[in-house]
């Protein structure tokens, strides 16, 4: 069984890069939706390591509802990315720039 | 655990909105053609409705809910009951400009509903889950709020904008919490403030390392520099009724969120968040004053001043006393009555085909309707802060608590931005009375949007003379 502090630090790499993910991505908007699961889902794995090894289950509980919640804001987010498609043609980062200032 | 341990009758105000909420959404679908102003008419019937309901369940002291996760206290019940205020009127406001563009749709309310939802639920939390929750509830709402506006481009460039940020702003605070939740084993607010004192040295860093994210995810929300990026866009972006929704209410939520976080939750870290909460409302003042400066556009403008007011909201938080809790509580409500008012003006004086999103579309307002100058003016005035109107009253309670516990120098420095900040709002007093009007369109608008802005205005003018029932209402909220 590995220790505590394994889980805590691929929690923190899959955090981490999902952070760098938002902020270096150039390309394109469904990576950057990537990030965001990914990012969820990093923190799951912390939620879950830490009911485990404290022995409470409230954490376990926490990662359902963060589950569901995700879900629900993926959808949300690929309906924005829709509509924004029906109106620029692009979903390119760098073509969301139109406000400035 | 038995049902008369859930203590329903104290959630009714948010059983009664979520029942009403539903059920409009369901009625709407139905609707015919003729009978679709129904769905805004039970709409501000559910707002009236739920502001009664927390007027008859608003307690004397502090009581607990749902098996602890749910607090009803004087703060929650007042902080309520402005937010279902500011719905009411953001709700009056926005239904002319949406009907004149072709958006005027039941979802548009239900979904403000929702939101409104989620804004109590963060209020009432005592639990990190349940803060979670209510900060999603309100935010998935708000990006389809955005959204709405199908065909504008800046407006789905706005919502895609606010979705990133905001999702990234969840996970950051989502993180935070699990290291809290790690570190003293429990959810619950009052417990974590209890494992707080008990947690040993060596395991102190791990906290401060999660209060750093829980912060940072805060400051997203709230729109604090260096996390302000998403503000100026979505405001500029997103149709005027949206913005004035976003503008006003979630800032009230956000500095409900912050009291339980920071204050229920974590206040023997007070030394610790007290320095990064200095660092972020002093960039705050700065960037959101000197910034706003430059704006040609309005609803940007009115964006940065947002961000300089965070700065100012944090001050009172920063003082770490009772009384200074209470003036940022007076300050927030303050700033919302009066961006509320400010985007009610953009929206009068918009019409189809025309956002008046220009500073330049206020040009001459003297000449063509004297009476929305001087509201405009009395609201200028009060958000640079000028005696006796309610933003110098706001203004001077989180100062004068920030002088009250030594730090003297932060105060002077605020002082100094709002003095730079003042510029900016006297320019829009200048355009409207000594430039020329390019347009003298008359301005019209419904019976209902002019009387409701006109109360919103005088309201702010009467705070000002006699702010002394609100700010007893702030100080009561903490119990003084």
């Amino acid at each position: 069984m590995p220790e505590l502090h394994e889980f805590l630090i691929l929690g923190a790499v899959l955090f981490t890069l999902s952070v760098t993910g938002i902020f270096l991505n150039r390309k394109n908007l469904l990576v950057l939706l990537m990030c965001v699961e990914l990012m969820l889902l990093s923190v799951n794995i912390n939620f879950i390591a830490f009911s485990h090894f404290n022995a409470d289950i409230a954490g376990q509980i926490f990662v359902f509802f963060i589950l569901t919640v995700a879900a629900a804001e993926s959808a949300i987010g690929l309906a924005i990315l829709v509509v924004l498609f029906r109106n620029k043609n692009t979903i390119n980062v760098g073509d969301i720039d139109s406000m400035k200032g | 655990m038995t049902i008369a341990d859930l203590n329903l009758a104290l959630v009714m105000p948010e059983i009664f909105l979520l029942t009403m909420a539903s059920l409009i959404l369901v009625i709407d679908a139905f609707l015919p053609k003729h009978l679709q102003h129904l769905s805004y008419q039970l709409t501000q019937g559910t707002l009236i409705g739920t502001a009664l309901l927390i007027v008859a369940t608003s307690p004397t002291g502090r009581v607990l809910g749902m098996d602890g996760l749910f607090v009803n206290d004087q703060m929650a019940a007042a902080l309520k009951f402005f937010i279902v205020l500011i719905g009411f009127f953001a709700f009056i406001y926005s239904r002319d400009y949406l009907r004149d563009r072709n958006f005027l749709k039941g979802e548009y309310f239900v979904l403000g509903l929702f939101a409104i939802l989620g804004m109590m639920i963060m209020i009432s939390a005592q639990n990190l889950l349940m803060i979670y929750l209510g900060l999603e509830l309100m935010s998935l709402s708000l990006y389809a709020m955005i959204a709405m506006h199908r065909d504008s481009q800046q407006a789905s460039e706005a919502a895609m904008k606010y979705f990133f940020l905001g999702a990234l702003a969840s996970g950051m605070l989502l993180y935070g919490m699990s290291m809290l939740y790690g570190v003293t084993g429990t959810l619950d607010l009052a417990g974590l403030s209890q494992a707080i004192t008990e947690v040993p040295k060596e395991k102190n860093m791990f906290l401060v390392f999660g209060l750093v994210f829980i912060v940072i995810g805060v400051a997203f929300k709230l729109g604090a520099v260096p996390f302000h990026m998403w503000i100026p866009d979505v405001y500029q972006g997103s149709p005027t009724a949206v913005t004035l929704f976003i503008a006003s209410a979630p800032k009230i939520a956000a500095f409900a969120m912050l009291i339980r976080l920071l204050v229920d939750g974590m206040h023997n870290l007070h030394t610790d968040w007290q320095d990064m909460l200095i660092l972020l409302s002093l960039l705050s003042m700065a960037t959101g004053n000197i910034i706003a400066i430059a704006q040609k556009n309005i609803k940007r403008m009115l964006a940065y001043s947002t961000i300089a007011h965070v700065g100012y909201l944090l001050l009172g938080i920063i003082a770490g006393t009772t009384k200074g809790y209470a003036a940022s509580m007076f300050y927030v409500l303050v700033y919302s009555l009066m961006t509320l008012a400010s985007f009610g003006m953009i929206i009068l004086l918009s019409r189809t085909g025309l956002e008046a999103e220009n500073i330049n579309d206020f040009k001459g307002l003297n000449d063509r309707n004297p009476w929305y100058a001087f509201l405009m003016l009395i609201l200028m005035l009060s958000m640079a802060g000028v005696p006796p109107m309610v933003g110098f009253w706001a203004k001077w309670s989180v100062l004068i608590e920030l002088v009250h516990v030594g730090m003297v120098w932060l105060a002077v420095v605020a002082v100094l931005f709002a003095i730079i900040g003042a510029f900016y709002y006297l320019r829009v007093v200048w355009v409207m009375y000594f430039e020329k009007a390019e347009d003298m369109t008359v301005i019209e608008a419904g019976m209902d949007m002019r009387l409701a802005l006109s109360a919103n205005v005088l309201l702010i003018l009467v705070l000002g003379l006699m702010p002394q029932t609100l700010v007893a209402l702030c100080l009561r909220a903490f119990g003084i």
